[in-house]
This record gives structure tokens, sequence and C-alpha cells, in this order.
């Protein structure tokens, strides 16, 4: 499915979706990624969600939180949720704000959280 | 860079545009790419700021050279309820992941300098500088770039 923010796919034939970010996100943009990643999560029955943020220059609070609401949401459902690609840059001024993304687990990219997943 | 950037916050897509202004000036101005992103991120918050709690106000960007520092500030202006104890908002009192303090406690990180002037009422200004070159970490990742030609090769 397309969603404004980007691509949702379920990734046949692991059970897993995969949403990858393709541009800068407006806070609105970020609250419909949120909803449709838990929407199709329940829909799809996916195990697992991988959301590859490679394109977001900028991870702010409100990101980060929206992030680990879906974690935590997924986990409560059973389905683990990887953020991969989280630029260098971006790790470091996350890391000076103090954002840490609760509950998400993180890979570098989307080949090692399909590993992470599979684990 | 004498110019000023002026960007009109109105809803959060405006927001967007800030960030990215504020990255570019302080690319122009010779910060590394991670203090750039710092600058970005710090916009970010300031600008949701301005559009959650006053709905409109402006972000203006420019360049700083005070005794001998190049630098960069960044304003950020609304006309909204203002915030009644700044002091304590600093502090990190009213701070909760979903509050008005995450915003301006990351900024004060992320920035070298922040100032926020309010008085109820009579809406916000805030005011924040990033100095250049005390980067080290930041230097570290942009030498380390793949893309990045290398000495010698």
């Amino acid at each position: 499915m397309r969603v404004a923010t980007g691509e949702l796919r379920q990734a046949c034939p692991c059970g897993y979706l995969i949403a990858s970010i393709q541009s800068a996100l407006s806070d609105t943009e970020v609250v419909e990624l949120r909803d449709s990643l838990l929407v199709e999560v329940a829909r799809h029955r996916s195990r697992g969600v991988i959301v590859d943020v490679a394109a977001l220059d900028v991870i702010d609070s409100f990101v980060s939180r929206s992030l680990s609401t879906v974690a935590r949401t997924n986990r409560l459902r059973g389905a683990k949720t990887v953020v991969v690609g989280i630029r260098p840059e971006v790790a470091v001024a996350m890391s000076h704000f103090g954002l840490g993304l609760d509950a998400v687990d993180t890979a570098l990219d989307l080949e090692a959280g399909l590993e992470l997943l599979d684990r | 860079m004498s110019e000023e950037i002026r960007v009109p916050i109105a809803s959060d897509a405006d927001t967007i545009v800030a960030r990215q202004r504020g990255r570019e000036a302080a690319l122009r101005l010779g910060f590394s790419r991670t203090d750039a992103t710092f600058v970005a991120t710090a916009i970010s918050e300031i600008a949701r700021n301005i559009t959650v709690h006053a709905g409109q106000g402006e972000i203006i960007i420019r360049g700083l050279s005070e005794e001998g520092r190049d630098g960069l500030v960044v304003i950020a202006r609304d006309e909204g309820p203002g915030i009644r104890d700044v002091a304590a908002v600093m502090r990190q009192e009213y701070a909760s992941e979903a509050g008005l303090g995450i915003g301006l406690w990351g900024a004060r990180r992320l920035m070298d300098e922040i100032e926020v002037a309010s008085q109820p009422g009579e809406g916000t200004t805030v005011t924040m500088k990033k100095w250049c070159g005390f980067d080290e970490v930041g230097r570290l990742l942009d030498d380390r770039r793949p893309s990045d030609p290398t000495p010698g090769s």
C-alpha cells in the first residue's frame, strides 16, 4: 500500500511489514505513518515491522515518540519493530538531545533489520 | 552570510522549510554536517512550539560574528499565549515527552546558547545560537564519509 509518507509493503513470505520513508515528514504525516503502521500490522497479522528512516535528515522528539509508540503498541500485539537506517549525524543529534527510542530495536540497514527479526 | 532568512510558520509543513533553510545556512557558514543537523533538529522543536501553542509565528536565521567567533543565530517569534514561568520550563520541570518543555529542553542541549523571553498574553521569543568549530564528533563523522575524497586516493 502507499501512504502519503512512503511505502508500506508486506515482505513475503517472511510475514514482515516494511515501511520505507521517502522524504522529510511533517508532524501530520508522522501521525499518518504511525497510524497506518498500526492498522497494517493488524491487517496483515505481521510478526515484525521494519521502518526505514534513512531518508530522514532530522529525527526530533515527535518522530522519536511516534516510533516508540508504534513499537510499544506492536509489542503488545506480539509484533517486533525494528528501525533501520538512522544516519550517523542524526544518531549523534538524538544522543545529545537524549532521545533514545524506548522499546525500539534498531539495525544498521534493511538486511540487518531482517536478520534481527529472524533471530 | 549577511542576509537574513525569514520563514513564516503557520503549519507543520512550514517547519520542514524552516529546518531545511537552517541546515543550508549552517552548512554555508562552515558548520559540520552533524552540527547542521543539530541546528535543524533544534529548529524543528521550536517551530513545533509555535504551531502547537501559538498557531503561527516566524523563524529568522542569520549568520553571527562576535568576538572573533562565527556562528549562527535562530530566532523564533510568536504572539501566542506566552509562558508564565520561563525559568521552570527551562529547568525542565514541565518537560514531559508530550509537553512544551521537551522542545526547549532539547534545543538547549543541541545549541550552544538559548534565551527565552516571554510574558503571558504577549507571545514568546526564543533566541538560540550555535558557534562554529567545537564539533569533534561531527568532524570525525564527516571525515569518515565514504563519498568524501580522502587524501592520497
